[in-house]
């Protein structure tokens, strides 16, 4: 069984070190995958390597059946491969409106045509879908943190993707903050994205995800159904020691 | 406003502009007009690329005289082998197009480049021209060039009205393409560019094909407007070609204007140009660097988004103060707290 990504033996080094050592990782469709793992396991870079925004030395990354190596960072996105940052990167100079409009413009109105009207129409319901709608000709400096996560998310899913990774969405937020992203990122999934969410928040990882992989220095340790992977006792000495 | 009525209407202003240029009845301000002509072209190119993608480019004189020079090369080549002279519109395109190239190439071998060290490249760029330009003999090498400047053209009158006409006509298409460029997918990818690039590409934006559009862009219409200068000046020397007046002013006007839309460069291009016109006639050509200076220092002070953004800050205060209002209500007069500042605050564009 093929899944929407199919992550085969990636490494990644930065000089001498090993940042991601033969990570195997098989993405069906519609799933929703939590990933987690102690700061600096490597995490991030994994999302920067299947994103194209770092290059990784070996292994393969396969994404709706078909080999995306050396692909630039845009193709990938245009083909369904959105991912969020984990520091917001919101265009600065651009109005929240304009914000998601770029992915519109770059993707979907790229994919087949669509007035610009109908581009307008489909900006305002993305801001109006993750609360933005009354802030629309407001710029990224005006908001708030967790306003500026959701523009981040908002600018992701304008992409239309099949596959969304939310690196590290919840950062620094409340829990109603976090309910409401979690909320959202649920809803996605409802619709038919598959969705891959990297979080520290255990509660929120653990009411989200419907499978747990564990990265802990450049290495998967644990790959399955949430609690099983709790219980293992190699994430429990990673995560507590021993 | 679509781009035919706003391209008509530039039209009817610069119809107004050559009408008052004749009702002068002073042939120097044609001279002096077309000066400020050029660098409003100069200084939209520049703000393209500059301005939109956030790419500093101190090569404007390169891109500058690649147009001049080609031109000169034309001129030689038909006086030694007594062709029909070019007509001035074919000269300005095979200016623009020799720039054109020469833009592609400059964007791609600085494609990795960014900021401060993009900018030493260009820099870079212009003294290597120069430095192939004065060896090169054929073009006058570091002698200079005479071009013969005919006395009239049919139809116009003299020979310096026909120029004006070009560089006027030129102007108004630069400012056009600016301001399509700016309502366009394009000018969007171009600001994502300026702002993040790891999240252009993250948006979908190919950052890599859209630099090397600018640089194309921007590069064609300096040497456009390079092209017919060899014939305004009557005699090109290789120095005062690749000057770094053309780099600095190209880079002043529209910083002073503001950078974000084709108006700044314009208004940039008119105030600095006619200031510095001015200078050169009461005073002498030499303080227009010190002008250049002075303004830059007040307005990085006074308005460091040009004045288009001086504008945007008091429109937007206002609409603020309405706001705030508003939500106050007429009996407290104190504006609600500031939601705190993200982190992005503290890096304006």
């Amino acid at each position: 069984m093929t899944g929407l990504l199919e992550v085969d033996k990636l490494s990644k080094r930065f000089g001498g070190f090993v940042a991601l050592d033969g990570i195997s990782l098989s993405v069906p469709a519609g799933e929703r995958l939590g990933l987690i793992g102690p700061n600096g396991s490597g995490k991030s870079t994994l999302v920067n390597c299947i994103c194209g925004t770092l290059r990784n030395e070996e292994g393969s990354v396969r994404f709706d059946g078909r080999p995306i190596d050396g692909l630039p960072a845009h193709r990938r996105t245009h083909i369904g491969l959105a991912r969020s940052f984990q520091l917001p990167r919101p265009f600065v100079s651009l109005s929240l409106l304009d914000n998601v409009r770029i992915p519109l413009l770059y993707t979907v109105e790229a994919r087949a045509h669509h007035s610009a009207q109908h581009i307008d129409e489909l900006c305002h319901g993305l801001l109006r879908e993750v609360g933005l709608a009354d802030k629309a000709r407001r710029l990224p400096r005006d908001l708030t943190q967790v306003e500026m996560r959701k523009l981040e998310l908002a600018r992701a899913m304008a992409a239309e993707p099949k596959l969304l990774i939310a690196d590290e969405a919840m950062a620094g937020l409340t829990h109603s903050e976090i309910e409401d992203i979690l909320t959202l990122l649920v809803r996605l999934n409802e619709q038919g994205v598959t969705v891959i969410l990297i979080e520290h928040i255990m509660s929120a990882v653990m009411s989200f995800s419907r499978r747990l992989v564990v990265l802990v220095s450049g290495r998967k340790i644990a790959d399955g159904p949430p609690e099983a992977v709790m219980r293992d006792p190699e994430v429990e000495r990673a995560y507590l020691g021993q | 406003m679509r781009t035919l009525p706003f391209f008509l209407i530039s039209l009817v202003v610069g119809a107004a502009v050559f009408g008052a240029a004749v009702g002068i009845g002073n042939e120097y301000a044609f001279f002096a007009g077309y000066v400020v002509l050029q660098y409003i072209v100069l200084s939209t190119a520049w703000n393209i690329l500059g301005g939109y993608c956030g790419y500093v480019n101190f090569g404007t004189a390169a891109f500058f005289a690649m147009g001049a020079y080609s031109t000169v090369a034309i001129y030689k080549f038909i006086a030694d082998h007594d062709l029909y002279r070019m007509p001035m519109p074919v000269l300005v395109l095979i200016g623009g197009a020799v720039s054109a190239v020469v833009g592609f190439g400059m964007g791609y071998l600085t494609l990795r480049l960014r900021g401060a060290f993009f900018a030493i490249a260009t820099l870079a760029l212009a003294v290597v021209l120069q430095t192939l330009v004065v060896n090169w003999d054929y073009v006058g090498g570091s002698r200079g060039a005479y071009i013969i400047r005919p006395e009239t053209f049919p139809l116009i009158g003299s020979y310096i009205r026909y120029l004006f006409l070009i560089m006027l006509l030129l102007a108004i298409a630069a400012l056009t393409i600016a301001r399509l460029i700016e309502r366009s997918r394009l000018g969007f990818g171009f600001a994502t560019i300026r702002d993040d690039e790891l999240a252009a590409e993250a948006s979908g934006v190919p950052t890599l094909r859209l630099k090397l559009i600018a640089t194309t862009i921007s590069g064609a219409l300096m040497g456009m407007a390079g092209a017919p200068y060899p014939y305004y000046i009557g005699y090109l020397q290789p120095d005062s070609t690749f000057g770094l007046d053309y780099a600095v002013n190209s880079i002043a006007m529209p910083l002073i204007g503001g950078t974000t839309s084709w108006l700044g460069p314009l208004i940039g291009a008119v105030l600095l140009g006619s200031l510095q016109q001015l200078a050169t006639v009461t005073i002498s050509s030499a303080v227009n660097l010190l002008i250049v200076g002075c303004l830059l220092v007040a307005f990085v002070i006074i308005a460091p988004n040009g004045i288009i953004g001086l504008v945007h800050k008091y429109i937007q205060r206002k609409d603020d103060d309405f706001i705030g209002r508003r939500h106050v209500g007429l009996d407290a007069p104190a504006a609600p707290p500031e939601p705190a500042p993200s982190a992005t605050a503290d890096n304006p564009p």
